[in-house]
């Protein structure tokens, strides 16, 4: 097949998937069958545009002038390469999931939730490979919308406050800010399309003009959860886990912070942005959000919720490493995508099978849980370690090339706020690991998950120590995209 | 050759088909007349749009009189883009009174109903295609006093009163408007309006034409409903049988904003409506006064009809605050918003009387749970409302485009700000009926399991497709508007 046509079948393979999986809805089976069948086919679309980036190839589709100058177009650039590599992978490993989560807990409208998943994923795609900012914002939009469903999925009064916040956010911050700042560089540049060293480099725009843009876009990207945008994600945690693994930790997140590094690199470009230093407020407003977002997370009692807060911390390593704006932090923002990506969704299906074999949703009660359910906790351990960053993990690599980063600017201030959050991961995670193993436990008996999550959380496991081992793959595309 | 007299004929088909409804008077033969008179219409109009986009404006003169003594019809490109909406709208409103109407009206009211939908859109249309100025104020009655009997005929009592309001303020809005034709023949000695705009800046008495403009603009703003002259229209929509209410939303306060596009900018021109008197500053306020108290009332209605009859104020609000900008994008904004707001408030208001007719109103009552019992109705509702708020891919996103453009360009930040904010209203009004239709269960009031009539949901469905359409493929809507704005500020009629 064509790149134009693997380009095209990214995009309508889940969607065709979404409309099999509500015909097939009255049989279970068959359904989560065309799920698998779906994740593994786009999978290898995906895969199938790899060969062609990695010799610097830029495959394209245009589809159509949706408005007098601005296509609904695709190009395939590394990052987004890499940013749909782990969106669809990972969507593989969360359907087993799903499959053994929606079981297991006898999930109601399972049919909607898939449906909702495979376009969600549909979504995704169409953001990793959009060719200009207005393609980007069609399916950051409707990422958001295909989602609501899913956040909401229970339909109780919690469901709903949850849904709220979650959609007001996001569609608030976007057409708030992101919209405007848009239509402004539309109006300045005359042109949208993503370009190396930044559409905005010839517009002669001076420092004010170009930090005051660079807010509406950091800000009006919801997704990335810059505080005090960030509200949205504890709130979402109302989902099942399933969707808090694939799309709360990975697809919806990542798509904020990709669109943030897209915006950083092809918009403003990293050059532009050092020589007038538009950007020296971004480092400052990720650190705090990392090392606020850290102490909520200490402070959280609930799991998932101390995850959710976990990730916003996270997400800021990546804009932090972007606005850092040398090229190997580039690389490394990049990267942290694709390692956080890993340890996280492995942290929330740890989550999810504790509920789903315990009923156990608070830290508190977590005594002794690692005897009951070795794999699972260890899956935990695991997950915990790479996001701390310490090897034989792949958060290290990132945390290695940030730090790489830092040295070669020069901002020791950077280097401080990594230290510290490095020490509030430790503290977050690591009394969860302590009386998971070693505390005597406690309440009814029960053993494992059901097997599809437990293989699904080993696996990705197993993704988080062996990319720690072979990350040429990620790393080559991570820095390609910072042009090294 | 038939091409030449299209732009007569585009109106007297329709207008000739209602005398001809009368002797047939059997509803089945009626409604076919109707609907096939629409039809010619709209495809007429589409063939004047492609014409005039190919070999530009088209003039015909009225039993070969020529202008000013006869009368013109006068095609152009921002006419030919109103034509297509009317037209259309017109047809999907027809097809879709088949079932509508019968299950509203009783038997013998039916051929009265297909007559005076025949007579407002000829008058509708007629507004639109007539180059005169008193040409326009008799199809202006015709429309107006066609759409109170179509509203009166509404199964609800309260219709009556509604119609009796509308009559009295549409009665007090027509004359004003002839009023200000009048003080333009008196300055001026004709009533062409190309011929108007030639001789107006001769004129010596200034003071006659100042006051014609304040005239018209009254007039003209009490039959689009702007702000504060609107009270009018949220009975007069939620009281209406639903085939009708889709008509009236989607072309009548339309064609109002196209007349005073005309005579703002094709007869009174840019130095005497934005120098002489401050009317684009006049605009402004009372559009952003508009566009925030109707969304704010919209938030509180249970009926969702007049829910969305308050949007439709808001919306309107929108389309006369790219009219205040008096520049390029601005009037691109407002002309491409008077066709996309036209094709997704109609989709809603066919999409609700379908839900009307299956529960017996359409409340927030009656939507709960209605994601299980009407699907596709409810998954047509969420996109139409989605284009109402204007996320990308919907047509709504385009005029929202356009709008912020035309603020950035001007450096008016806080305008832009304004417009993204207030769209977030529409987002709570619309999210009121998505949690409705998807979170509740359903309660009593909600219809059981099944769609609306095939031939309702049809156009309905037919509709809320199209926001979709004209929300990724924008070249027409986008092109037409472009090249009216330009027409609009070039000065010439």
């Amino acid at each position: 097949m064509s790149a134009a046509g693997l380009i095209a079948a990214s995009l309508l393979v889940p969607a065709a998937g979404a409309a099999g999986i509500a015909l097939a809805g009255r049989w279970p089976n068959l359904r989560e069958s065309v799920t698998l069948v779906t994740a593994v086919t786009l999978l290898g679309c995906v895969l199938g545009l790899l060969p062609s980036v990695l010799d610097g190839g830029r495959p394209q589709l245009f589809v159509l002038e949706m408005l007098p100058g601005i296509a609904l177009g695709f190009r395939v650039e590394p990052l987004g390469m890499l940013f749909a590599l782990v969106a669809s992978g990972l969507w593989i490993v969360n359907s087993v999931y799903s499959i053994g989560y929606m079981r297991g807990n006898d999930e109601e409208h399972q049919t909607r939730f898939y449906v909702c998943f495979a376009l969600a994923l549909a979504a995704t795609m169409g953001i990793a490979f959009s060719a200009n900012l207005l393609t980007l914002f069609l399916f950051y939009e409707m990422l958001t919308l295909v989602t609501w469903p899913l956040v909401t999925h229970h339909g109780d009064a919690e469901a709903r406050a949850g849904g709220r916040t979650y959609l007001g956010v996001l569609l608030g911050t976007s057409i708030l800010l992101l919209l405007p700042a848009m239509i402004a560089t539309w109006s300045v540049a005359g042109t949208l399309e993503f370009l190396p060293g930044g559409l905005l480099r010839d517009a002669g725009l001076s420092n004010p003009a170009l930090g005051g843009l660079l807010a509406l876009y950091m800000f009006g990207i919801g997704k990335a959860a810059l505080m005090p945008v960030h509200r949205w994600l504890p709130a979402a945690m109302v989902a099942p886990t399933p969707v808090s693994a694939l799309l709360h930790a990975v697809a919806v997140v990542k798509a904020g912070v990709f669109t943030v590094v897209k915006v950083i690199v092809y918009v403003f470009g990293v050059e532009t942005l050092a020589e007038v230093r538009a950007a020296d407020w971004l480092p400052v407003v990720a650190g705090f959000t990392i090392l606020a977002a850290s102490v909520v997370a200490l402070r959280s009692n609930n799991l998932k919720r101390r995850l959710a807060y976990s990730t916003v911390s996270q997400l800021s390593y990546v804009v932090l490493a972007a606005a850092v704006l040398v090229p190997i932090s580039i690389a490394a923002a990049a990267f942290h995508i694709a390692a956080h990506a890993l340890g996280k969704i492995t942290l929330f299906f740890a989550a999810g099978a504790i509920y789903t074999a315990a009923h156990k949703t608070e830290v508190s009660q977590l005594d002794g849980i690692g005897r009951r359910m070795p794999w699972t906790m260890a899956a935990f351990t695991v997950g915990a370690l790479s996001l701390i960053g310490i090897p034989p993990c792949v958060g290290f690599v990132s945390k290695w090339l940030m730090l790489q980063g830092v040295f070669a600017a020069e901002l020791w201030s950077v280097a401080g706020v990594l230290l510290a959050s490095t020490v509030l991961n430790a503290a977050y995670f690591l009394p969860i690991v302590y009386v998971a193993f070693f505390k005597a436990p406690n309440g009814e008996l029960h053993g494992e998950a059901p097997l599809p999550m437990v293989i699904a959380l080993s696996a990705t496991a197993v993704g988080t120590v062996a990319l720690f081992f072979l990350p040429e793959l990620p790393l080559a595309l991570a820095r390609s995209v910072a042009g090294l | 050759m038939t091409l030449a007299h299209l732009p007569a004929l585009v109106v007297v088909v329709p207008l000739l088909a209602a005398p001809l409804v009368v002797l047939v008077r059997r509803a089945a033969a009626a409604w076919a007349i109707a609907t096939a008179a629409c039809a010619f219409s709209f495809a007429a109009a589409i063939l004047l749009s492609a014409e005039v986009a190919a070999h530009g404006p088209m003039s015909y003169h009225l039993g070969n009189w020529p202008p000013p003594w006869g009368i013109e019809y006068r095609v152009d490109a921002l006419s030919a883009f109103v034509l297509v909406l009317v037209s259309g709208i017109g047809t999907a409103s027809a097809l879709y009174a088949w079932r509508s109407a019968a299950a509203e009206l009783s038997r013998d009211q039916l051929y009265l109903y297909y007559v005076m939908h025949c007579l407002c859109v000829a008058g509708l249309l007629g507004m639109t295609v007539t180059g005169d100025a008193f040409n326009l104020f008799v199809f202006m009655e015709i429309a107006s006093l066609s759409s109170y009997v179509l509203i009166a005929l509404g199964r609800d009592r309260r219709a009556l009163l509604a119609a009796y309001q509308y009559l009295i303020l549409g009665t007090i809005g027509a004359t004003f408007y002839v009023i200000g034709v009048g003080l333009l023949y008196l300055a001026t000695g004709t009533l062409n309006i190309a011929d108007l705009a030639e001789r107006l800046p001769q004129t010596a008495s200034t003071r006659a034409v100042l006051a014609a403009l304040a005239f018209i603009t009254v007039g003209v703003s009490l039959k689009l409903a702007l702000f504060p002259l609107h009270f009018w229209l949220p009975n007069a929509y939620a009281y209406a049988p639903s085939a009708v209410t889709a008509l009236l939303a989607a072309t009548a306060t339309k064609v109002s904003v196209y007349v005073l596009l005309r005579f703002y900018f094709g007869v009174f021109g840019l130095r005497l409506v934005t120098e002489t008197l401050p009317m684009a500053e006049i605009l402004l306020v009372l559009s952003l006064i508009a566009i925030v108290t109707a969304s704010l009332v919209a938030l509180w209605q249970e009926n969702l009809k007049r829910l969305f009859a308050y949007s439709s104020v808001a919306q309107i609000g929108y389309i006369t605050l790219g009219v205040s900008m008096a520049s390029p994008d601005g009037l691109t904004a407002a002309v491409v918003h008077l066709f996309n707001h036209g094709i997704t408030k109609g989709a809603l208001f066919l999409l609700l009387g379908g839900v009307a007719l299956r529960a017996g109103g359409a409340t927030m009552g009656s939507v709960q749970g209605l994601g299980r019992r009407m699907p596709l109705t409810s998954l047509a509702i969420v996109i139409a409302g989605l284009s109402l708020i204007g996320v990308p891919g919907t047509a709504g996103f385009v005029s929202k485009w356009y709008l912020v453009l035309g603020a950035i360009e001007a450096g008016r930040w806080w305008l832009a700000g304004f417009v993204v904010a207030t769209s977030l209203i529409a987002v709570a009004y619309v999210w009121r009926f998505v949690e409705a239709a998807y979170l509740s269960e359903p309660g009593p009031a909600t219809p059981g399991r099944g769609e609306a009539p095939a031939a309702m949901l049809a156009p309905a469905l037919a509709l809320a497709a199209a926001c979709v359409f004209f929300g990724l493929q924008t070249s027409w809507t986008v092109g037409s508007a472009r090249r009216a704005a330009e027409l609009l500020l070039g000065g010439v009629p």
